[in-house]
C-alpha cells in the first residue's frame, strides 16, 4: 500500500538576499485511499509544503525526511517525483505557448506510464475523461492553459489527474476561483479517483467550501509553518465556525 | 510568451514608428547605396548599420583586405527542365536591377564578383519540383553574385543550402515579372568557422508574391539583408525568419521593407532561440512606407527566446510612415528567457527535461514554422531545432 511520509520537514526560500524558514517541522503521514484536508490562513506555508513535495526548485529543504513507499522523494529530481507517483494539481498552472493539450497529454502519459499509450485507446481515454468534465473536444487543440480561464485551468488540472493516476495526489487550493458549478465538476473528478482507492489525496484549501463535495478523513491546521491541530472532519466544522483566528494569535501572523 | 516577460540582461528591445518627411532609414546609413566600394568608407564598428557587427571577425570583407581564393566554393544547382542556368561576366544587362547594395561588404562583393549565376523561369512556367542550389564552402573566400528571375505568372520555389566553410560576400537578386510567385528558403547551415555577409534584393512585380524563408543555424559570423521593393501595385512580400544562435555566434538579420508602391503588403516575422556564452543576435526590421504608398498593409515582429544566460539579443523594429492613407501597419518585439515555471510544470508531469526543453522550444517556433507552409522544409526544420538542443543537452552535461 503507497504510504507518503513526512518527517519532521524544514524547508528555506531566499527572498530579498536572505534565507527565510516557511515549514517548520511538518510531520505527516497520508495512506493509499485516504484523503487528507490541510487548512490554514494565507502565509502559513501551505503552498510551500505541495511545491516542496512536487520539487520546485525555488524551495530548499534544510533538515527532514519524506519518503513514498521508503523511496527517498527529496533525493529525486521533479520529473523522477511524477514518475514515482506524486502529481501537484497546480494554484496557477503555466501557459505554454504552441504546445497542443493533446501533444502535452500524450507526451506526460508517456513519461509517467513509461510507454505510449495505444493510439485508439489513448484518443477514447482522452475523449471520455474530457467528457466527465464537460471540456469541448475543441479543447485539445487549443495550447497548454493559453487563454484558459480559471475554471478551465483547474479543469485541465484534474483531466491530468484523472489520465496520470498518481499514487499521491496533492491539490493546491484547486478550489480558489471557482464557481459552484466548477467547483462541483471539479470536486466529481476528484472523488472519482479518490473512489479508485488508489491515491491518496492531500486536498490544500483555506476554505471549508470543497470540503462539502470532498470529504476528507483527515483535517489538519496549518500554521506557521507546521501542522498544529489534527483531527477528524468535525474539525472543519470548528474552523467553519471560528475561522483560523485561535491558530493565528500568539506571534503567528496570517 | 507574453509580451512583457521578463527581459534578459543585456538585451535591447528599442521600437520607434517615425512619421518623417525624410527617411531616417536612408539618413541613417553612413553612406547612400552604390555599387562601387569606393563610395563607402572602411566601417569602424559605431555607424548606425554596423554597431552591432564584430567587424574583425569579417575576415576583411569590410576593409578591403579578403582576397577571393579560387576553389572558396562549390555551386551546385539542380533545376527542373524549364529553367534555364546561366554563368555570365560583370556586364550583362540583367545584373543589379533589384537593388543596390546599402554597405559596404555587399558593395565590395558587387565590386569584386567575376561571374554570376542567373537562374531564369520563363513566363507561365509553374514549376513542380523546387531549383535546389547547393552552396558548399570549401575553406576559401569568395564573392558572389546570382540574380533569380521569374517571368510573368511564373511560379517557382527555390531552396539554397549553405554548408561548409567559408567567407563568403554576396548580393542575390529575385526578380518577380507580374503576377509571378516565388518562394525563396535560404538555409545558412554552416561550419562553425564560416562568414557569410549578404545583400537580398527583391522587386516584386504588378501583383506577385514574394516569399522569402531565412533559416540561419550556422557560422560564426551571418549577416543577412533581406530587402523587398515593389516594381507595381498589388505586390505582396512575406519575410518569415527562424535563427538558433549558439555559443559564440553571430547572426544578424536587417530587414527592409521598402514600401514604395501603393497598395502592396508586407508581413515579416522572425523568430531566434539563444543559448550558451556570447551568443548574439541582432534582428533590425525596417519598414519604410513612402507617401506614393498609399493603401499600404505592413506588420512585423520579432520573437527571441533566451534559453541560457550569457546570450544576447538585440531587436530594433523600425516603422517609418510618409502616408495615413494605409491599411495597416505595425511592429512587435519581445524577447524572454527561457521560463523555469513552464520547465518545472512540464517537469511536474513527468517529462524528463530535455524533452521538456524540446516540448517548450518547439513550441516557441511552432506557429512560424506552420506559417511557412511548405511540409518538407518544415520537418527539416523541427529536425535541425531538435538537434541543436541535442547538441545543447549534450555540452551542458559534459
Amino acid at each position: 500500500m503507497a504510504t507518503l511520509e513526512i518527517r519532521d520537514l524544514h524547508v528555506s526560500v531566499e527572498a530579498d538576499n536572505a534565507t527565510k524558514e516557511i515549514l517548520k517541522g511538518v510531520d505527516l503521514t497520508v495512506k493509499q485511499g485516504e484523503t487528507h484536508a490541510i487548512m490554514g490562513p494565507n502565509g502559513s506555508g501551505k503552498s510551500t509544503l505541495a511545491y516542496s513535495l512536487a520539487g520546485h526548485p525555488k524551495y530548499t529543504v534544510t533538515s527532514g525526511t519524506v519518503t513514498l513507499d521508503g523511496e527517498d522523494v527529496l533525493e529525486m529530481s521533479v520529473d523522477e517525483r511524477a514518475r514515482a507517483g506524486v502529481f501537484l494539481a497546480m494554484q496557477y498552472p503555466v501557459e505554454v505557448p504552441g504546445v497542443s493539450v493533446s501533444n502535452f497529454l500524450r507526451t506526460s502519459a508517456t513519461a509517467i506510464r513509461g510507454e505510449a499509450p495505444k493510439l485508439r485507446t489513448w484518443v477514447k481515454e482522452v475523449k471520455e475523461a474530457m467528457e466527465r468534465l464537460n471540456m469541448d473536444p475543441s479543447f485539445a487543440e487549443r495550447n497548454v492553459n493559453e487563454g484558459f480561464s480559471g475554471g478551465e485551468k483547474k479543469r485541465h488540472e484534474i483531466l491530468q489527474l484523472e489520465l496520470l493516476r498518481p499514487k499521491l495526489a496533492i491539490l493546491d487550493e484547486t478550489d480558489s476561483g471557482l464557481d459552484v458549478d466548477a467547483l462541483r465538476i471539479v470536486s466529481e473528478g476528484v472523488n472519482r479517483i479518490r473512489e479508485t482507492g488508489e491515491v491518496g489525496t492531500l486536498l490544500i484549501t483555506h476554505y471549508t467550501r470543497i470540503l462539502r463535495y470532498i470529504k476528507p478523513d483527515h483535517v489538519h491546521v496549518f500554521a506557521g509553518g507546521r501542522i498544529v491541530e489534527s483531527g477528524g472532519p468535525e474539525l472543519a466544522d470548528k474552523l467553519e465556525n471560528e475561522g483560523y483566528e485561535a491558530y493565528t494569535k500568539g506571534g503567528v501572523t496570517a | 510568451m507574453a509580451e512583457a516577460q521578463n527581459i534578459p540582461v543585456g538585451s535591447t528591445t528599442a521600437g520607434s514608428i517615425a512619421v518623417a518627411a525624410e527617411s531616417t532609414v536612408a539618413t541613417r546609413m553612413s553612406a547612400p547605396p552604390s555599387f562601387d566600394v569606393a563610395d563607402f568608407p572602411v566601417p569602424h564598428g559605431r555607424e548606425e548599420e554596423w554597431r552591432f557587427t564584430p567587424l574583425e571577425r569579417l575576415a576583411g570583407l569590410h576593409d578591403g583586405t579578403a582576397v577571393a581564393t579560387g576553389t572558396a566554393l562549390k555551386v551546385a544547382i539542380d533545376a527542373p527542365e524549364g529553367v534555364t542556368v546561366e554563368t555570365v561576366g560583370r556586364d550583362d544587362a540583367r545584373l543589379g536591377r533589384a537593388g543596390t547594395p546599402v554597405d559596404r561588404v555587399a558593395a565590395q562583393a558587387y565590386s569584386s564578383f567575376e561571374q554570376a549565376t542567373v537562374v531564369t523561369v520563363p513566363k507561365e512556367t509553374v514549376l513542380a519540383e523546387p531549383i535546389r542550389i547547393a552552396v558548399h564552402g570549401e575553406g576559401g573566400t569568395a564573392f558572389g553574385h546570382q540574380v533569380i528571375e521569374l517571368g510573368a505568372f511564373a511560379e517557382a520555389l527555390v531552396v539554397i543550402d549553405h554548408t561548409g566553410d567559408a567567407v563568403l560576400a554576396a548580393n542575390v537578386e529575385y526578380v518577380l515579372g507580374d503576377g509571378a510567385k516565388l518562394t525563396v528558403v535560404s538555409v545558412q547551415d554552416w561550419d562553425d568557422k564560416a562568414v557569410h555577409v549578404a545583400q537580398h534584393n527583391a522587386l516584386v512585380g504588378r501583383d506577385a508574391s514574394f516569399k522569402s524563408v531565412v533559416v540561419t543555424f550556422g557560422g560564426d559570423v551571418v549577416r543577412l539583408h533581406p530587402r523587398v521593393a515593389y516594381a507595381g501595385t498589388g505586390g505582396e512580400a512575406e519575410l518569415f525568419g527562424l535563427y538558433f544562435t549558439d555559443k559564440g555566434q553571430h547572426q544578424e538579420h536587417r530587414l527592409l521593407v521598402d514600401h514604395n508602391t501603393p497598395h502592396c503588403k508586407s508581413n515579416a516575422v522572425y523568430k531566434g532561440a539563444l543559448q550558451g556564452h556570447d551568443a548574439h543576435a541582432v534582428w533590425i526590421g525596417d519598414v519604410l512606407i513612402r507617401a506614393v504608398a498609399e493603401g499600404t498593409d505592413t506588420y512585423e515582429m520579432n520573437r527571441n527566446l533566451v534559453l541560457t544566460d550569457g546570450a544576447r539579443v538585440d531587436s530594433v523594429p523600425n516603422l517609418e510612415i510618409e502616408t495615413g492613407e494605409i491599411a495597416g501597419a505595425g511592429h512587435a518585439s519581445a524577447t524572454g528567457r527561457f521560463d523555469d515555471e513552464q520547465l518545472f510544470y512540464l517537469m511536474a508531469r513527468g517529462i524528463p527535461q530535455a524533452e521538456a526543453r524540446r516540448l517548450v522550444v518547439r513550441g516557441f517556433f511552432a506557429e512560424l514554422v506552420q506559417q511557412i507552409g511548405l511540409p518538407d522544409v518544415e520537418e527539416r526544420l523541427l529536425a535541425k531545432i531538435d538537434a541543436e538542443l541535442e547538441a545543447s543537452v549534450v555540452e551542458a552535461s559534459a
